[in-house]
């Protein structure tokens, strides 16, 4: 603790040592101290904080607190009182309290050195405010202390004074109690938030550790297996960077609550089935229902029509949510078709599609030409009071 | 890096030779394989794996085209728009990049960039996109055209201070619309009945609107990120 001490304020250690000797003798005064402070120094310095040369320049501050309490407490009492182990009792404690503020904000040493006014410097720029609480608070417990310190020494006076004395012994008391465990408390605090943080940190490793185990290692293991299989080694690939990209960038929404993840997972099942690429763009986003959910249902229905019959490898899916209506829009670049020609026997294009649109009060309008691509368009309207989360953004 | 051209043409000309682009990513497969894929249709007059040597580079040989990534150590594919527009405004920027995430996206555009892709494009895409920034239109990916749509969307309470800059017109949202849909730029026209060159005057209106309004969304967007 001497050491601590000793390079806190830049002087030997044997200084300090023998500093702590002597005051012990008096009435004790060096043991309270050598445990008040072991509870506020920091036991190690951080290295090379500054070099170990003396630095008597800090002291001043506390020299000058210590002389005003000697007069303060001169002019309240007779000059006779003065001096003997009372002054001492109130110079050492008042050291002891400009220690320790000093120590509460240790970058502030230099400020401080150099105001000379070592208060107005600490007024002016009180800006951690819990710092500043909890000085102002070690400050009044201490002064309180050195007082309370005096009179009990010196009131000759029983009676009322003595019901007094007794009272300013037990706040003397809890002062000490304060003053000796609030450091080692605070200090506790921030141990434990420091190896929670630790704690929660060596989680998100364990997770990401986990994530690329599990999956990126296992699905690399199985794209060389599959090398030979074109499709297999896209749809691998695929699947994997999906995932990893939800991973990265995107705040789990589920698909049973949100339109746009709603038509992602339906994308994602696409893409995983057919080795296909679906570009998904959804502007807006809007609560799922069941009108809704027979929307995606249908635009899914779209997709797995594109990635049968298109014969391409990308798909676009585009969703836009509007005021008064959803439009989703399925479109591939492919072979496209005779819609007078096969309607009739396309029971996915009919019932799934047409048919589960016009039961929700929505339409489906299908465009295609051989050679020319398809294009399924399929509107909802939005009831008026129906809350739309267009004022969220869900960029996919 | 290959800097046997001294001579920089005049930028006029860049519909009659070659276009000469130049490679920023810190990823060597990824760069030999668009060398590969280009080399057919551009000429790749160098390539750069850190932002020192892309600056470095881009400063020596004047390419048309950056093709730029956006993710890369030290300050990524920003760092090198930034040092390079101050010092050589005629070189022109494509973000290429894996990334989806909008504040990618809008960050490249809002530092200047005439385009974003994803590195899924085709070969053949590219290089049209790479024609199309060298012409000094803008080359928008489908989800580029979905974000711009929803930053620009029209609500209620977003306080409007420039007009002109903050609200994109009717038909801007439309070829915005179909950009987002997979339309290229020759379908779009078709579909709106109007010429290619309009639509690409609109695309490049979007591009100027996106990277000068002060919108609302937009600034907040990008406050949040910590961005422009």
């Amino acid at each position: 603790m001497a050491v601590a001490l000793a390079d806190h304020l830049g002087l030997s250690v044997a200084k300090v040592r023998v500093a702590f000797a002597v005051l012990a003798g008096l009435n004790g005064l060096g043991v309270l101290l050598y445990v008040v402070f072991w509870a506020v120094l920091p036991l190690s310095p951080e290295d090379g904080r500054r070099e170990s040369r003396r630095d008597l320049a800090q002291l001043l501050p506390y020299l000058g607190i210590a002389v005003g309490v000697l007069l303060l407490e001169r002019a309240l009492r007779a000059p006779e009182l003065l001096g003997g182990a009372g002054g001492w009792l109130v110079a050492i404690i008042a050291i002891g309290a400009a220690v320790i503020w000093h120590q509460s904000q240790p970058h502030r040493r230099w400020h401080w050195a150099a105001t000379g006014v070592p208060w107005l410097g600490r007024w002016l720029e009180a800006n951690p405010r819990t710092a500043f609480i909890l000085r102002f608070v070690c400050g009044g417990l201490l002064v309180a202390l050195g007082i309370v310190g005096v009179v009990a020494v010196y009131s000759p006076v029983q009676g009322l004074s003595f019901v007094v004395n007794g009272v300013l012994f037990a706040l003397v008391g809890l002062a000490g109690v304060g003053l000796v465990a609030a450091p080692v408390l605070w200090r506790s605090i921030t141990a434990l938030r420091a190896e929670r943080e630790a704690r929660i940190r060596e989680q998100e490793r364990a997770e990401l550790a986990a994530m690329v185990h599990d999956q990126v290692l296992h699905t690399l293991a199985l794209i060389q297996r599959n090398a030979a299989d074109s499709a297999m080694v896209q749809r691998l690939a695929r699947g994997q960077e999906r995932s990893l990209r939800n991973w990265l960038y995107k705040p789990t929404a589920s698909a049973n609550e949100r339109l746009s993840a709603a038509l992602e997972e339906a994308a994602a099942e696409i893409e995983d089935t057919f080795a296909i690429t679906v570009e998904t763009v959804v502007v807006g986003d809007q609560e799922t229902d069941e009108r809704v959910r027979a929307l995606v249902a249908a635009a899914r229905e779209a997709l797995v029509n594109a990635a049968r019959h298109a014969g391409v490898q990308t798909v676009s899916l585009y969703a836009e949510v509007e005021p008064e209506q959803i439009s989703v829009f399925v479109r591939d670049r492919g072979a496209g078709f005779d819609l007078a020609g096969v309607e009739e026997h396309r029971h996915g294009v009919r019932g799934s599609i047409i048919g589960r649109m016009d039961r929700h009060g929505g339409r489906a309008e299908i465009r295609s030409a051989p050679g020319e691509g398809t294009e399924v368009r399929l509107t909802l309207p939005l009831a008026r009071d129906n809350g739309n989360g267009n004022g969220e953004r869900e960029q996919s | 890096m290959t800097g046997e051209q001294p001579a920089t043409p005049e930028r006029e000309s860049t519909g009659q030779r070659r276009l000469r682009v130049f490679l920023v990513d810190d990823h060597a497969m990824f760069r030999a394989g668009v060398r590969a894929e280009l080399g057919a249709h551009v000429e790749v007059v160098g390539e750069a794996s850190t932002v020192a040597e892309a600056v470095t580079g881009i400063g020596t040989l004047r390419p048309d085209v950056v093709l730029l990534d956006v993710h890369m150590p030290d300050g990524g594919g920003r760092a090198v728009l930034e040092a390079i527009r101050k010092s050589h405004p005629q070189v022109l920027f494509l973000a290429l990049s894996v990334s989806d995430a909008a504040e990618d996206v809008i960050g490249l555009i809002r530092a200047g960039a005439r385009g974003y892709v994803t590195k899924t494009i085709s070969a053949a895409d590219l290089a049209d996109a790479v024609r199309r920034v060298a012409d000094g239109d803008a080359v928008f990916s489908p989800r580029l055209a979905g974000f711009v749509l929803d930053a620009f969307a029209a609500r209620p309470h977003a306080p409007v201070s420039d007009p002109e800059l903050d609200l994109l017109t009717n038909r801007e949202r439309e070829v915005l619309r179909l950009l987002a849909r997979g339309y290229a730029y020759k379908e779009i026209a078709r579909e709106l009945f109007i010429s290619v060159k309009t639509v690409e005057t609109h695309v490049s209106n979007v591009l100027r609107k996106l990277q000068m309004s002060n919108r609302y969304e937009l600034s907040r967007w990008a406050a949040d990120r910590r961005l422009v």
